[in-house]
């Protein structure tokens, strides 16, 4: 996936969980879930959904690893070249 | 004779709008049957029947709004039902069937329940739209139609789109509610406060060293034991499982209300129903059912009307501390803070502990300070045994 693919992939299913939000407005270094307003519950289904698509399982040990739009791209470029 | 009322759906509720009756008559229903859809304040809930019977006759129409207690539906209990009712006092006073809104124009119309239930959503007047259905009944498509005329005739420099004045309306009416309950408890309910810090390394590190055996679809989140462990907790102190309602009186099953903060502001408390006796998978999925359908505003009546006391979570990265406000006529308010780095003091030691602050707001008419900081102490212990859980 290129990382395009994956910022579509990802703004949609954000757009999902959180759809009074503009994911696709989101500055590659902002955190997403204090931009967005994200809960613990809603970055779970976010996880789950995003399994779901592309098949990728994060630990939850990662979840430290995923908190912006560029380093998320970044961890799912990494599991899917 | 079985009276099926409009059901009171919380101490904010005063009335409802039967949108659509699920059941016509001859239907037969049991116990937890959805019999019909009713607006409300905290959204489109769906009604349902806590007895077995057949529908005998529909005493209000769709469209109508009426008071809590109004007598809806009659219903014939079956043979198994009569036999339970048999020697229960029938003293309560027959409440009087009136609605509370001029709705005359409404009921005069003839519209398919599906028709009618768009127009509600949409503060569409039924009267004004013309039916080219069978006799004259208006349909989908007819309201459908409106309400694109409506859309093309609105100025072009709208302030909210039709989709977010129907959403701050929403807001304003569960802004209402919430606003209403939290009036009369903090009038009526004496609270008094208890806090403790708790260390939760133990609960954690289980959690984390579990959640690595399951799918992602199977995580369990931290709050799922801590409402396990407030159940359990709940199983030994009664008095604060229950409701004040002429005096103290306890209920016998644990449902936890569960605070669901809405995406546009509001909250709504939909019950996890014997979270005792339930496994911490089936906790997670009650929540997993439960909160999307919460923040939709699409739950049924007995999640909005059961439960015995609140659970409040701030949340991973929200306040260390909450003070919660009883939702009357329950009894007691369990708040959760963030769970967080503490520095700990333990047997003449100091360290940093994942740690959580939980408060207990009591009502000081049920219950005092002692039995509140015995609770706390006993939801501690369960969860430095999380395997128990």
């Amino acid at each position: 996936m290129n990382e395009e693919e994956i910022k579509q992939i990802v703004f949609q299913l954000l757009k999902k969980i959180a759809p009074d939000t503009e994911p696709s407005t989101l500055k590659p270094d902002e955190n997403i879930r204090e931009t967005l307003n994200i809960d613990s519950f809603d970055s779970l289904q976010f996880i789950v959904a995003l399994n779901e698509k592309t098949g990728i399982e994060i630990p939850e040990e990662d979840y430290g690893k995923i908190a912006t739009l560029q380093a998320l791209t970044a961890y799912i470029k990494n599991k899917k070249p | 004779m079985i009276e099926f009322q409009m059901p009171n759906l919380g101490a904010d509720m005063e009335a409802g709008t039967l949108i659509e009756w699920k059941k016509k008559p001859g239907d037969t229903v049991q116990r937890g049957d959805i019999i019909a859809e009713v607006e409300t304040q905290k959204g489109l809930i769906e009604i349902e029947v806590f007895d077995e019977g057949t529908i005998g006759e529909l005493l209000i129409q769709e469209g109508t709004k009426v008071p809590v207690g109004t007598i809806m539906a009659l219903i014939h209990p079956s043979a198994a039902a009569m036999e339970t009712k048999k020697g229960k006092a029938t003293s309560e006073k027959p409440i009087a069937l009136q609605p509370i809104e001029e709705k005359t124009t409404v009921l005069s119309i003839k519209a398919s329940p599906l028709a009618r239930r768009i127009a509600a959503e949409n503060h569409l007047d039924l009267s004004q739209v013309k039916g080219t259905g069978e006799n004259g009944v208006i349909t989908k498509d007819d309201v459908d139609l409106a309400l694109t005329t409506q859309k093309e005739q609105l100025p072009k420099v709208e302030k909210f789109p039709p989709d977010d004045a129907k959403t701050l309306a929403q807001i304003e009416a569960v802004r209402t509610a919430i606003a209403a309950a939290m009036s009369k408890s903090n009038r009526e309910i004496p609270h008094y406060y208890l806090e403790k810090k708790l260390d939760m390394a133990k609960a954690t590190d289980w959690l984390i060293a579990k959640n690595k055996e399951k799918s992602v679809q199977e995580r369990l989140l931290p709050v799922v034991l801590l409402i396990k462990a407030t159940a359990r907790a709940l199983t030994d102190f009664p008095e604060l499982n229950a409701v004040w309602q002429n005096g103290l009186q306890l209920k016998n099953e644990i449902h936890i209300g569960f605070v669901v903060s809405l995406r546009n502001g509001g909250i709504i408390v939909p019950a996890i129903h014997n979270a005792n006796i339930k496994s911490l998978d089936e906790i997670m999925a009650a929540l997993n059912d439960i909160i999307p359908r919460a923040r939709a505003l699409k739950l049924r009546s007995s999640e909005l009307s059961d439960a015995t006391i609140t659970v409040t979570n701030i949340g991973d990265g929200g306040a260390d501390m909450i003070f919660g406000v009883i939702y009357p006529p329950q009894v007691a308010i369990i708040g959760f803070g963030n769970i967080s780095e503490q520095p700990f003091a333990e047997k003449g030691m100091l360290g940093i502990r994942t740690s959580i602050f939980v408060t207990l707001a009591g009502d000081h008419r049920a219950t005092d300070g002692l039995t509140g900081s015995r609770f706390l102490v006993a939801l501690n212990n369960h969860l430095q045994n999380p395997e128990a859980l």
